[in-house]
């Protein structure tokens, strides 16, 4: 009886425009979540080639819980060690700035309730922020924000234990290329982000002053002196606006 | 610091970054300079990260078989492959590279 009444009124109440964009909603999500898991692996295994046990990986990818702050730990510390830690800490917390936005962003779609945010906020990443924004109804918003966050988080964080045990058992990780794979995992990051003359100005620059104090700084300091260079160029250089681009030239 | 206790750290600040999202006012969604200031400081965080990882040796800049990799890791994002794709075509081409002798 009572299945028969929620039945009667989802019926009434969700019109099949809205439920089609659900559905559309959490295919999205799915494929999104099974794309972005299948990628902890790579980061299992380089963490572990990092110096980090298996329990520490797997601590970082459930607490962390965000791609890219997570492989700039690691690379800090491969790179300079336990003692390189405070400029690992900071660059992964830098590179996590980003999910503040995109909380800002979901706050609304997620709606009130101080569990719910928590849970939310813990799955608000680039992919969960993504494929809910790219819907339109709000209630596929919604759907598209909970699938994907759930499902990357259970993905990744399978995925990084596969990858963690398989690093534990591989050796060198040089020998594999372990090393040239993180370089290529913070390319492909930042591949997307390229659009524009702006970012790529500020991309180029990072990357000149990140190669030119590396021999003089401890690991993990260059990383942070290329973050200072863009937070200046967006304090000083007023937003570029289209068309009027000669005119601040001048 | 214990590399456990700097996990922790890192993670709780994550977590806290992501929390203050929530608590914020809407309103400062609107404060563009804010906003742009992030974008740009997740690009060169990352282009940084690129370079050190590439080329960085502890304090040294040394080039071997990480660069190479990189340029087939670049050519098939520019090709639009996939994420796990490019990761392990750049560790197979270093790897290649070091088992034929070619690079250090």
């Amino acid at each position: 009886m009572i299945v028969m009444r929620s039945s009667e009124r989802t019926a009434t109440t969700v019109s099949p425009a809205t439920s089609e964009a659900e559905r559309r909603a959490r295919r999205d999500g799915l494929a999104v979540a099974l794309a972005t898991s299948s990628y902890g692996i790579s980061f299992g295994a380089l963490a572990v080639a990092s110096g980090l046990s298996v329990p520490q990986t797997c601590l970082l990818s459930l607490l962390m819980f965000t791609g890219g702050s997570q492989f700039a730990f690691v690379g800090v510390i491969a790179s300079g060690g336990v003692s390189a830690a405070g400029s690992a800490i900071a660059s992964a917390t830098l590179l996590g700035v980003r999910n503040t936005v995109y909380g800002m962003r979901m706050a609304p779609i997620v709606g009130p309730g101080r569990w719910r945010r928590l849970a939310a906020a813990q799955v608000t990443i680039d992919e969960s922020a993504a494929v809910a924004l790219a819907q339109s109804a709000p209630t596929a918003r919604r759907v598209g924000f909970w699938v994907t966050g759930l499902g990357v988080f259970a993905g990744w964080n399978l995925m990084t234990l596969c990858g963690a045990l398989a690093g534990d058992v591989l050796g060198d990780p040089r020998q594999y290329g372990l090393d040239a794979a993180a370089a290529a995992a913070f390319l492909a990051l930042l591949w997307p982000r390229l659009r524009g003359r702006e970012p790529l100005a500020v991309g180029a620059g990072a990357a000149v002053v990140a190669a030119a104090v590396t021999p003089v700084l401890t690991p993990g300091l260059p990383i942070l002196l290329a973050g200072a260079v863009a937070v200046i160029v967006g304090l000083l250089w007023p937003p570029q606006q289209p068309g009027r681009e000669t005119a601040v030239a001048t | 610091m214990s590399l456990t206790v700097a996990v922790l750290i890192a993670g709780v600040a994550a977590l806290a970054l992501k929390l203050i999202g929530y608590l914020l006012p809407e309103r400062w969604l609107r404060a563009p300079r804010a906003l742009r200031i992030a974008d740009l400081l997740t690009v060169a965080l990352l282009a940084a990260l690129v370079v050190v990882q590439t080329v960085g040796d502890g304090q040294a800049l040394a080039v071997d078989a990480r660069l190479p990799a990189l340029g087939v890791a670049a050519l098939l994002l520019w090709r639009r492959a996939p994420f796990l794709v490019v990761v392990i075509a750049a560790a197979a081409v270093a790897a290649l590279l070091r088992g034929l002798g070619w690079a250090a």
